[in-house]
């Protein structure tokens, strides 16, 4: 097992938002969480990234329990998060962006990172010594997964990756992830994009104002009445 | 040649003034907060030197690095004990610490120092540079100060643009959530911060001293002022903008004393910020990168 979080419960100071939440993720898989806004997706993925932190419950990260380690802490455990809303540093090249993936790692960043992240991405080759803030929307998404990418991470989440983007460009992004996977990276995906979450995903739960109301594999899900009617238009 | 006596003592107070905004201005962009007690930690700096050079008898470049080496952990001291445990609260009690902070540091140095003056030998010596056959004298406290500032100006930029801690501060100041995604300890890179605008604190309060010998525990709250100041006018956060802005109101100042009134030289300087922030609120080089959506 991968990641184990079990029975956590966070709270914004006195709302209760995740109310007793578990689920796993398998190496070699990819699971989304998906849901309404305000379910407590992007609550469970922080907390899991350690940028919040729960008041009980347990999260096991490859047989460690990390469920009070410093958030700065993981990226070097191998485990990377594309945030919501992207996050790219504005300010900086889309080189430097790069490198600030790389931070963990010891000594220079070899050459080969960047052009992996490059092999995914060519545009970002182009516009290398840009400054990210720049960028079309679709292209700081594809440098904030490049940027998760340069740490080598053995499970990516990813916030809403579509979030914003053209329905072209949400294609395109659902095939790098899926490019990700294919590479031996394991992933947890947290979407409003119920059907393209599903299309993907081995395993999805589907997350109801802090708790799981369904779970099961993304075929399954994508074939039920409760998520057609709910989530995917009818 | 006056003019040009006049323009290098403007230039030369300027560098004090853009040393010391330079660490007012890394604090801001980091941990978005005004350091008001920034200029107290110049006395403290200035404070060390002179004990450790008049009263110890060590050679003036150890008392500099005394001085820098006591107020780099003062520094960090001040940011873990008063504004760490204030990271999630609102700016104006983060402020007020701050003030606090500066009276705590005056009041300390009295008690410690009495406010009796101190009178601070410089630690370049009084000598002088005489040009064009004497018409032109420049004192060595300027040379060194000149010099320091550019010095410094050149270090910092290298460390900010190339070096992978120095990239992390930039990524800090930008988006602490994000850099902590990265890897990157925010904390301990707040704390870095803090110890460089400290320690240049420190060169700036022995520069300040060597000019200006006069040394009590209130020396560092005006040039503290002016330097924040500095770092507004430059655009703050700007590590340029500090700079720039440091040497201009350094300069604006020496000339209004000199051609408009002695009495009415900070007026003059307040009287252009207020002019400079009216036509562009983000100070001279101050950044407004509009985003793509």
């Amino acid at each position: 097992m991968m990641l184990t979080v079990e029975n956590i419960h966070v709270y914004y100071g006195a709302i209760h938002a995740i109310k007793g939440i578990s689920f796993d993720v398998n190496e070699g898989e990819v699971v989304a969480l998906i849901g309404a806004n305000g379910a407590g997706k992007s609550t469970t993925l922080q907390t899991v990234s350690g940028i919040m932190h729960p008041r009980s419950g347990k999260i096991t990260f490859l047989g460690e329990d990390i469920t009070h380690t410093d958030g700065y802490k993981l990226p070097a455990k191998g485990l990377a998060q594309v945030p919501e809303g992207r996050r790219i540093f504005l300010q900086m090249t889309v080189m430097e962006n790069l490198e600030m993936g790389a931070y963990v790692q010891k000594g220079k960043v070899p050459e080969a990172d960047f052009e992996n992240v490059f092999s995914h991405f060519p545009r970002l080759k182009e516009r290398r010594s840009q400054i990210a803030g720049t960028l079309s929307g679709g292209e700081q998404q594809m440098l904030a997964m490049g940027r998760a990418l340069m740490s080598h991470p053995k499970l990516l989440m990813l916030d809403e990756p579509s979030m914003g983007l053209a329905p072209i460009l949400v294609e395109e992004i659902f095939n790098i992830i899926q490019e990700f996977h294919a590479s031996g990276t394991t992933i947890l995906l947290v979407e409003q994009n119920a059907e393209m979450a599903l299309q993907i995903a081995d395993r999805a739960y589907v997350l109801e104002s802090g708790s799981i109301a369904l779970s099961g594999t993304g075929a399954e899900l994508a074939q039920s009445d409760e998520i057609k009617k709910a989530y995917l238009g009818g | 040649m006056t003019f040009l006596n006049y323009l290098l003592s403007g230039i030369s107070l300027g560098s004090i003034y853009a040393i010391i905004a330079l660490g007012y201005t890394m604090v801001y962009g980091i941990a978005k907060m005004l350091n008001f007690a920034h200029g107290d930690v110049i006395m403290v700096g200035a404070y060390i030197c002179f004990f450790a050079v008049s009263r110890f008898a060590l050679p003036p470049l150890v008392g500099v690095l005394a001085a820098m080496a006591v107020c780099t952990v003062l520094g960090i001291l001040v940011e873990r004990l008063a504004y760490k445990p204030l990271r999630a609260a609102p700016s104006l009690a983060v402020l007020i610490t701050a003030i606090g902070v500066s009276y705590f540091l005056q009041n300390g140095a009295q008690l410690l120092w009495t406010p009796n003056p101190k009178v601070f030998s410089s630690v370049v010596g009084t000598g002088r540079l005489a040009l064009f056959g004497g018409q032109l004298t420049v004192s060595y406290v300027t040379i060194t100060t000149i010099v320091s500032c550019i010095v410094i100006m050149v270090a910092l930029t290298l460390f900010t643009g190339n070096t992978k801690m120095g990239k992390a501060m930039r990524a800090c100041s930008e988006d602490k959530g994000a850099a902590q995604l990265m890897g990157i300890n925010v904390n301990s890179t707040i704390s870095v911060t803090f110890a460089i605008g400290s320690g240049l604190a420190a060169i700036a309060g022995v520069l300040l001293c060597s000019a200006y010998p006069n040394l009590v525990p209130t020396t560092g709250s005006m040039p503290g002022i002016k330097a924040f100041t500095a770092a507004v006018f430059g655009g703050i956060g700007s590590i340029p903008g500090a700079f720039l802005g440091g040497l201009l109101l350094g300069v604006i100042e020496i000339f209004a004393k000199a051609y408009i009134s002695t009495q009415l030289s900070d007026a003059v300087v307040f009287a252009v910020l207020i002019v400079v922030l009216l036509v562009k609120p983000t100070g001279l080089l101050g950044k407004q990168i509009r985003e793509k959506v």
